[in-house]
């Protein structure tokens, strides 16, 4: 589904900042991106949808070459993608069920209510839907963007620190509700360096741990 | 381009929802466009006008001639029976009449003021000629003028018809130019405007890519919004350019010139053109800006 080949990045004229990076990842398969903060865990995940071109190398999306796209084809394929950002982005005048329905917008598609509806349901976001982004907690928002990154039952989800700043029972809530995307077939990719949350997915789900340390990415080993 | 795109008339609700509601430029797009179309009536006024004049002056006034004799006293009537026999055998000429002394006497008191003792001023005879549609040839009438009656002189006004004819066609074109400045100053206007927002609104923009927002969706929000502002503005400064130029003095009221500056007839009709042509060069204009400014943003 996603596939680097040789991959690698840097910012402007400064040094490499990933280099030689090659990564597939399967369909249905469920990813850890681990790494200390700095060691471009986002940046690498930008690579996978296409916000980032990489320097070096090539990054293939469902079988198509990214440097070959259009701007229009990269757009498509953002929603094909499921992106949970970290610093997740709304828009601050519209409502949260607004918000979450605007890949659907975006592209000109109706808004089916009850799939909204039971997308909120399912985030826990029934009672906030009339509310506008910056009234929402943390946790809130972190799951506002999860149902907004599934809004057009993309095959992949890309989460960067889901559960950046929330405590742990939420990050639990989340992680669970990512771990049944995986069940429904979704290719999930997660970056995080919760090694707690990492743990507990390992318990539901079998998971691949990647590691990015010095600009390379290694599989980490059994013992987390 | 779909320019006949009926969303963009009729707005496509969700999409302008997703670009929160600028004040600042939406007034300045409103007040340029407004401002620019009051204009512009005025300078369609002036075209329509000048063009009017100069029509008429080219075609009324070349169907008049005057022959003016100037002779010693006792030569003038038989010099005047002269030409009238050689007006009378001219081909091309509809009509001929003498002009009485009276009616001369009125058609100078407005430059000499009245109660001038006329009959010691030594004044030439004039009589005027109207030609028919065929037209008679000046040079010809001349020669033959020349050796009946010496002292008539034909003078047929193309001589000083023509700079006026030059001079309100030069103002016919001086107000198609400002017509085409006009819209070119508002063109630039609504783009800088349409910057400003779409800066402004870069944050709204970023979110709207990361969802999947192709570039022609972003840049429709914006510009529909535009045309629509622009439209709405040439709405106002044209109805009050047409109603400034119904309030000016008629013809009937006052008999000058400048009084000829307003429409007539399906002339009135034209200002309605305005709004349609501000609402389409504020399109361009956004969608250009909006479409460069995305290209750039990648
Ligand atoms: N747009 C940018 N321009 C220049 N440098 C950047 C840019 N974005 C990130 N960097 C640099 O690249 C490096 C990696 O950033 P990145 O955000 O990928 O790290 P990360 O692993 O996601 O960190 P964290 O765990 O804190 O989120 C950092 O040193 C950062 O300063
Ligand atoms: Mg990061």
């Amino acid at each position: 589904m996603i596939e680097l080949d040789n991959v690698g990045y840097s910012y402007g004229r400064g040094g490499a900042l990933l280099s030689d990076i090659t990564l597939r990842l399967a369909p249905g398969s469920f990813h850890f991106l681990t790494g200390p903060s700095g060691a471009g865990k986002t940046t690498l995940l930008k690579l996978c949808y296409l916000e980032l071109h990489p320097t070096v190398g090539r990054v293939h999306l469902y079988g198509v070459d990214g440097t070959r796209m259009t701007r229009d084809d990269v757009a498509r394929t953002r929603q094909s993608i499921g992106v949970v950002h970290q610093d997740c982005r709304f828009l601050d005048h519209l409502s949260v069920a607004e918000n979450i329905a605007l890949p659907l917008t975006v592209s000109s598609r109706p808004v089916p209510g009850q799939d909204l509806h039971d997308l909120l349901h399912w985030v826990g976001l029934r009672n906030q839907a009339g509310q506008l982004p910056p009234e929402l907690s943390g946790g809130e928002r972190q799951r506002a963007a999860l149902a907004r990154a599934v809004m057009t039952d993309p095959q992949i989800i890309i989460a960067d620190e889901p559960t950046g700043n929330i405590d742990w029972e939420m990050s639990l809530k989340l992680l669970g509700l990512l771990v049944e995307l995986n069940r429904m077939g979704k290719t999930v990719m997660i970056a995080t360096h919760d090694l707690a949350l990492i743990r507990a997915a390992k318990s539901q789900v079998a998971t691949r741990v990647l590691r990015i340390q010095a600009g390379r990415l290694t599989l980490a080993g059994a013992d987390l | 381009m779909r320019v006949l795109d009926l969303s963009l008339l009729l707005g496509d609700a969700q999409a302008d929802r997703v670009v929160p509601p600028t004040g600042f430029t939406a007034q300045l797009t409103l007040f340029t466009s407004a401002a620019m179309s009051f204009l512009a009536v005025f300078a369609l006024a002036l075209s329509l006008a000048t063009g009017r004049v100069a029509e008429t002056w080219s075609e009324a006034l070349a169907r008049a001639s005057t022959i003016r004799i100037s002779a010693p006293e006792g030569q003038l009537d038989a010099q005047t029976r002269a030409v009238e026999q050689v007006l009378a055998t001219t081909p091309g000429i509809a009509s001929f009449r003498v002009i009485p002394d009276a009616e001369q006497a009125q058609l100078l008191e407005p430059w000499l003021g009245p109660g001038l003792p006329l009959d010691d001023l030594p004044l030439p005879r004039l009589i005027e000629v109207i030609e028919d549609a065929r037209g008679f040839a000046p040079d010809g009438l001349r020669l033959r003028l020349a050796a009946e009656a010496p002292g008539a002189v034909l003078d047929d006004h193309t001589r000083w018809r023509r700079p006026l004819v030059e001079a309100a066609e030069g103002l016919r074109w001086l107000g198609l130019l400002s017509l085409a400045l006009i819209g070119g100053a508002m063109a630039g206007m609504i783009t800088l405007a349409a910057q400003a927002a779409l800066a402004a609104n870069r944050q709204i923009i970023e979110v709207l890519r990361l969802v999947g927002a192709r570039d022609v969706y972003i840049a429709g929000a914006f510009t529909r919004r535009f045309t629509h502002r622009a439209g709405l503005g040439a709405l106002l400064g044209a109805g009050l350019g047409l109603v400034a130029i119904a309030l000016l003095p008629g013809n009937d009221s006052a008999g000058s010139f400048l009084t000829g500056l307003g429409f007539q007839g399906v002339g009135w009709i034209t200002p309605a053109f305005i709004p349609p042509v501000a609402a389409a060069v504020a399109f361009l204009a956004t969608r250009s800006a909006a479409l460069r400014m995305l290209g750039r943003l990648s």
